[in-house]
């Protein structure tokens, strides 16, 4: 069961659904919570770690009455690091949670929408996702999980300051909303650093998922609330919604533009974006990246229709190297031996998800 | 020193593997670092989260060196310490960290200033748990139904307004009922 889901290539929050699926892949909710009594993890002894791990065991079954199944868990010290790198991977746990394994655990439901972190930076992290433009849903679940752990555990929280976390930036609300956004118009219109300079402004963060602040392969990039205190949780998800929205009409303007412009070029980029990861053999990870970033956006703007728009998230998944490394069963593939696994997964999606073109 | 692998350019990068020959160090060249760049992408990550981390630690510094009359007082009565989990302001500036839920009641006076400085403000106004959070749920939907109110009777809607305002009263006697039944046990 375990290894099931470190195998299986969908992500629920990777389909194609929701709202503004062409821009926005998914929305996370993440609310930091801690016990009352016991020091945050950073502060806190092994012994006190454990007890953490106790208390939160003896919550999480009265958990199924929002996940709808039993969470399992995962402890990270029972996992081997390219495990735990998986889980990453996916964004199911953070690196953080990874980097001091004991007494550190994540329970997951089986469709990985929901994934509450245990002893990572805060005692409790509960992380909801979905796909497309939606905080409303994951930040409902995400309450309603902490409602119910709440009846059970002793949560910290000061009248006026709120809810206590270990670090004062997620202090108040304990809510990190994201977006994240998947944007080549911007990218090739050279409209992104703007948009990354103008977001401290509004209290918000974009980060690109992949690379740094000069490339940026695969064009995604997450966008997030930086303030936690003084507003509701609904102001901070409002804010961060505006803001996305009026990212998607630039977005959308300059795919636009491109395809009025730049027709040909646009279509050539496409098409050879699409006939590379159906017919090559070696394909290292950053070339992957921006192959599925053109064959996105070759399927978002109805150019390429030959294939199903559900491969584009199982093959970002199969293109991460750990994924593929546990899948094979083998943490010592080489280099190239790890590109041509790559390709061959990307090679069998696109079979597998063509649909015929007859109409 | 030249680069191990391709031997002709200045090595500027140590990395150390580790497979099934045992442990293998090497020393490389900008270029020939560039091929193992899946193992350079997690230390970037890291460097996100220490300038964070830097950025915080500064300012706990920067509020630390401000003589404020609440800091001389500490500081003559010599390092003030939180009770349960023995964190001085002094790991704060180093760590960027808070140590414990008490911390924040102990350190109170100092991490305001902060707060408004990060936040912007430092009243939180976001979910009260329902259990802990004793009767602060009742007082916020007290004032929530307030500035409905006075947003009624600007409006002339006077209808509303009256229904609002046995509302409030109900909300204040539950209220009173409860701190009252609080100071008597």
């Amino acid at each position: 069961m375990r290894e099931a889901i470190l195998q299986d290539n969908r992500l629920s929050w990777l389909q194609p659904e929701g709202a503004d699926n062409d821009v926005v892949l998914a929305s996370r909710i993440l609310l930091s919570r801690n016990l009352r009594d016991i020091p945050f993890p950073n502060r806190a002894d092994l012994h006190e770690l454990g007890k953490v791990e106790e208390r939160l065991a003896g919550a999480i079954p009265a958990l199924q009455a929002v996940t709808e199944e039993p969470m399992l868990v995962m402890e990270m010290e029972k996992l081997s690091p390219l495990k735990r790198e998986v889980l990453r991977e996916k964004q199911l746990i953070s690196e953080r949670l990874m980097r001091s394994p004991q007494h550190r655990a994540v329970y997951l439901t089986k469709k990985q929408d929901i994934s509450l972190m245990v002893n990572e930076d805060d005692h409790i992290r509960i992380q909801c996702i979905t796909a497309g433009l939606d905080l409303a849903k994951p930040l409902k679940k995400a309450f309603a999980i902490d409602d119910i752990l709440e009846e059970q555990l002793d949560i910290a929280f000061d009248e006026k300051m709120g809810y206590l976390t270990s670090s004062p930036t997620n202090l108040g609300t304990g809510l990190r909303a994201a977006v994240l956004l998947h944007l080549p118009g911007l990218v090739f219109t050279r409209n992104v650093s703007n948009i990354i300079n103008i977001s401290p402004q509004l209290g918000l963060a974009v980060r690109p998922l992949f690379g740094d602040e000069k490339e940026q392969p695969g064009c995604l990039f997450q966008i997030a609330n930086q303030l936690t205190l003084g507003y509701s949780e609904q102001e901070l998800i409002d804010n961060l919604r505006g803001a996305v929205t009026e990212i998607v009409a630039h977005e959308r303007r300059a795919r636009k533009a491109l395809a009025l412009y730049m027709k040909e070029r646009l279509e050539d980029e496409v098409w050879r974006a699409f006939g590379t990861l159906s017919y090559a053999r070696l394909l290292p990870e950053k070339e992957v990246l921006e192959l599925l970033s053109r064959l996105r956006l070759g399927m978002d703007l109805k150019l390429i229709r030959g294939v199903a728009p559900e491969c584009y998230g199982q093959m970002l998944l199969a293109s991460r190297t750990s994924f593929l490394q546990n899948l094979a069963a083998n943490e010592n593939l080489s280099k190239a031996e790890i590109d041509r696994l790559r390709a061959q997964h990307m090679r069998r999606i696109i079979e597998e998800h063509q649909v015929s073109l007859e109409e | 020193m030249l680069c191990d692998d391709c031997g002709r350019h200045e090595a500027v990068v140590h990395i150390t593997q580790i497979g099934p020959d045992g442990r293998v160090e090497k020393n490389l060249c900008e270029s020939c670092a560039a091929g193992y760049s899946e193992f350079a992408g997690v230390p970037q990550q890291d460097k996100r989260h220490v300038s964070v981390d830097d950025f915080l630690r500064g300012i706990f510094n920067s509020a630390n060196n401000v003589p404020t009359e609440e800091n001389r007082g500490t500081n003559a009565a010599g390092e003030l310490a939180c009770p349960r989990c023995g964190m001085s302001y002094q790991d704060f500036s180093q760590t960027g960290k808070i140590g414990c839920a008490a911390c924040y009641a102990t350190f109170r006076q100092q991490l305001e200033p902060i707060l408004r400085r990060i936040h912007g403000s430092s009243v939180h106004r976001g979910k009260i748990p329902h259990r802990s959070g004793g009767t602060l749920e009742l007082k916020q939907n007290i004032s929530l139904l307030q500035q409905q109110l006075k947003a009624c009777v600007e409006q002339e809607e006077y209808e509303k307004a009256a229904e609002l305002r046995d509302k409030i009263r109900a909300m204040k006697q539950e209220l009173a009922a409860k701190e009252g039944g609080r100071e008597n046990a």
